[in-house]
């Protein structure tokens, strides 16, 4: 039989990969550019028996999210830059009650209000300094509609697997673009479910590191009593301010993503085996990187790109093999020089980072960077 | 860039111009085999201000979602006109509103126009079809997806009652547009 | 036979962390007594909070309890309820977290009418931060922040809850413990959000500031200044000058949120 194909925006595509996903629960806000995907939310929830809520904000949107994570639902929001913003307070919330969550943030123009319906890539480092205090971070950065259906049931994948929020970051041009999209038919992706407790609820501790760095979440009304709050805990659940678990406890959630890198960090390598000039990109400047790449290697420059698909935890290791065997790298990037600064971190001064720019509601294109890649050959 | 073809629908919020380059888009990607992906920017307007759609089609996989240079621009209202015919390609072209765009961008183009808005209103007998009678004139002009699937690809986006207004407004715009470029 | 608290505490979890003298406990009494007489699912039943001394009350009870963050707790329950709507939701806090900070969600959730009870102790105060006025203070008072007299004027937190759209709204006080499981037990029972206030008691912050010499003149003054509504009905306007309205103060009918969800779920149904 055929594949089910749409030609499909990334927002309703971020929204049927939910679906996919097992989503079963939305509590949302509307703000632009990221409001189809609650739209759609609304429409297809209620015909598998999910629930669909609007909140009265952002903050609001996120608590409902966890509430109804804590009984045993796979759960979404979606938002954009303020609401991200708004959001960070719950979003620590879920860091320390280890609650699975996704999130998906559309980049658009900030700080503060911004450039609403402008494409920015500028939230990157809010998905991972964002909240306050110590935390894990995990962050994804499609770069087309496709990607972002196949993005968004990892996101859950990854946040049901290691019990936290995981965040998706399109830019406004992946969220509203439209693409063809090719419907994966179910069991075709991975799609990775809760682990149960395997004790009886008289044994039942929700952060029992005797099961590991990721201990089982049972859910509120499924026979198993517990307490969550946003204190620091000890095993058991309760606050404690025993320096010891304390600790112990904040490391154990940092540990379980940096312990688990390699299965968490993807990304693409484009003509890298020889390359000299190598760009580092992501999301949908990570196209115009590809097309200058394609005409560059035209005008016989060895050049390549280094595709990020995974923000959060950052490709380190990959970025550190590459410092030592290239000449320059490009970054070209819809902020100030967020990712530029991590390649820098990882490129340890051994080869030059040149970043390009743009803050001004406008994509960087191939051009720019083609005109780049020539001046650092 | 071989193979990649660039359009851009112009003109104001409102006019339908984001659906006509979805379906342009579509009749291309799932019509006729090849690769598409539509674009927009638009103010924070519903209604007026200046809006765009970009279209590129291409037969391998389209990178850049935007528009470089741009091969057909279609134009509904001065304002659209004058804002988004600079990167017009050499030996593009240029199709018009001649009620709306009286100052036509001056360059090495082939430029087209009839009353776009008048016709779907008296000839077609609906105003709000405009953005069909302008999407068959676009594939009229620029032949970059065939027009079967571009039929197809309007009639799979009208509701059932629609269907009849909006064959008559596509192939009205069809037939316009090559009247008005011999 | 005395009545058994333990078997709905958790008795390792004790002894909790208010003062002498507060009245919270007398409220979590009142409140294992209303789930007692209600028979509430121990397994069943989620008891969730915000942040603040009252917040703390979930803590000690033997249920599906949550303790969010600060004001946010309407908003984590309209989440349970609305993934669960099958669960008993119970909200516990203050004035502070339910008013201020959570003021936002505590409207939205009246306006909603979610099956869920809101039970706000009301002590006019914040008291785990050491005393700053809250939206409850009376205008005048003396708090941490207001060592001149508090300039603010109060919410009536049963006003704001009637005019937000609750449609179960009662008011108890720490004094009259007896009353307390009374008004939760018809609170839970009643279709929709209901809203308990239980005027309440801060020695350690209030009290201290206010020139109340003990804790007994404190609950004193709680049974001073209220009137049973029933009773109010036969006072003059002359007579009820200053005084606090107890008991059921409002009870209305209108559709509930969860039960107009599933209707939402059956009309989706017949759509393309």
């Amino acid at each position: 039989m055929a594949k089910k194909v749409a030609f499909m925006q990334g927002n309703e595509a971020a929204a049927q990969g939910a679906l996919y996903a097992g989503c079963t629960f939305f509590g949302g806000y509307p703000i632009t550019p990221s409001t189809e995907v609650a739209e759609v939310m609304s429409i297809e929830l209620p015909k598998i028996n999910g629930k669909f809520i609007q909140m009265e904000d952002e903050i609001g949107a996120m608590a409902s999210i966890i509430g109804a994570s804590l009984t045993g639902a796979k759960v979404l929001t979606s938002t954009s830059g303020p609401g991200l913003s708004l959001k960070q307070e719950l979003i620590g919330y879920a860091c320390i009650a280890e609650t699975p969550c996704v999130i998906i943030n559309v980049m658009r123009g900030g700080p503060s209000t911004g450039m609403p319906t402008g494409p920015s890539q500028s939230d990157v480092m809010c998905a991972k300094w964002g909240t306050h205090g110590d935390h894990a971070a995990i962050c994804l950065v499609p770069a087309s509609v496709q990607e972002l259906f196949e993005e968004t049931v990892r996101a859950f994948n990854l946040a049901e697997k290691y019990r936290m929020p995981v965040m998706i970051m399109p830019d406004e041009i992946i969220a509203h673009m439209r693409e063809r999209i090719v419907f994966p038919e179910p069991g075709e992706l991975e799609v990775i479910n809760r682990t149960a407790p395997s004790v009886p609820p008289e044994q039942y501790k929700p952060y029992d590191t005797k099961f590991g760095d990721v201990p089982p979440l049972a859910a509120f009304g499924s026979g198993y009593r517990f307490h969550v709050t946003g204190l620091n805990k000890a095993e058991d659940g309760f606050p404690t301010t025993k320096a010891a678990l304390v600790q112990a406890e904040e490391e154990r959630q940092v540990r379980k993503v940096d312990a688990n890198i390699d299965d968490i960090v993807t990304f693409e390598e484009y003509m890298l085996a020889d390359a000299e000039v190598v760009i580092v990109a992501f999301g949908s400047t990570s196209r115009s990187a590809r097309f200058a790449v394609n005409e560059a290697r035209k005008a016989g420059i060895k050049a390549g790109m280094f595709r990020i698909k995974t923000f959060w935890p950052f490709p380190d290791k990959q970025i550190k093999a590459l410092a030592g065997k290239v000449k320059a790298f490009i970054t070209p990037e819809m902020n100030l020089g967020m990712c530029t600064g991590e390649v820098k971190r990882c490129a340890e001064g051994k080869v030059p980072v040149v970043g390009i720019f743009r803050v001004d509601g406008e994509p960087i294109n191939p051009g720019q960077i083609l005109d780049k890649i020539k001046e650092v050959k | 860039m071989s193979g990649r073809y660039e359009l851009r629908f112009s003109g104001a919020g409102g006019q339908g111009l984001i659906l006509a380059g979805v379906i342009m888009a579509e009749a291309a990607a799932i019509y006729d085999g090849k690769q598409a992906v539509q674009s927009q920017s638009y103010g924070p307007e519903a209604r007026g201000g200046a809006s765009k759609s970009e279209v590129i089609i291409s037969d391998g996989p389209v990178d850049y979602p935007k528009a470089t240079v741009v091969d057909a621009l279609l134009a509904l209202t001065q304002e659209a006109c004058d804002k988004y015919s600079h990167d017009l390609k050499e030996g593009g072209v240029l199709l018009v509103d001649s009620d709306l765009v009286k100052r036509l961008p001056q360059g090495n183009f082939k430029t087209v126009s009839f009353p776009i808005i008048n016709t779907a209103k008296n000839e077609v007998g609906r105003e709000i079809v405009a953005n069909i009678v302008a999407l068959g004139a676009m594939v009229a002009l620029t032949g970059v997806v065939t027009k079967e699937s571009a039929e197809k690809a309007v009639l799979s986006r009208v509701p059932e009652a629609f269907i009849e207004l909006n064959k008559k407004a596509f192939q009205t715009g069809y037939d316009k547009a090559l009247a008005a470029s011999k | 036979m005395a009545f058994d608290y333990d078997k709905y505490l958790r008795p390792n979890k004790l002894p909790h962390i208010w003062c002498p003298g507060c009245g919270h406990g007398i409220v979590m009494k009142g409140l294992i007594r209303a789930i007692d007489t209600l028979g509430l699912e121990k397994n069943n039943t989620a008891i969730v909070s915000g942040i603040g001394c009252a917040s703390r009350l979930p803590g000690y009870l033997d249920f599906c309890t949550l303790h969010t963050a600060h004001g946010r707790a309407a908003a984590f329950a309209t989440g349970i309820k609305m993934a669960k709507p099958e669960m008993n939701v119970i909200l516990v806090g203050g004035d502070g977290d339910g008013t201020a900070i959570g003021g936002n969600h505590f409207i939205h959730a009246c306006r909603r009418n979610i099956n869920m009870t809101y039970i706000i102790m009301n002590n006019n105060i914040y008291g785990m931060t050491g005393g700053q006025f809250s939206p409850c203070t009376p205008t005048g008072a003396k708090a941490s922040t207001t060592t001149y007299g508090n300039p603010d004027p109060a919410f009536d937190i049963a006003k704001l809850a009637i005019g937000a759209g609750a449609t179960f709204v009662a008011r108890g006080t720490a004094y009259h413990a007896n009353q307390i499981d009374k008004l939760i037990v018809e609170a839970v029972q009643h279709k929709g959000f209901s809203v308990v206030e239980i005027l309440d008691d801060c020695p350690t912050t209030y009290g201290r500031r206010n020139k109340f010499k003990s804790v007994i003149e404190m609950m004193n003054r709680l049974k001073e200044v209220t009137v049973p509504i029933k009773a109010a009905e036969k006072m003059s306007p002359e007579q009820l000058q200053g005084k606090i309205l107890t008991g059921v103060l409002f009870k209305e009918e209108r559709p509930e949120y969860t039960a107009e969800y599933a209707k939402v779920i059956e009309r989706s149904k017949g759509a393309k």
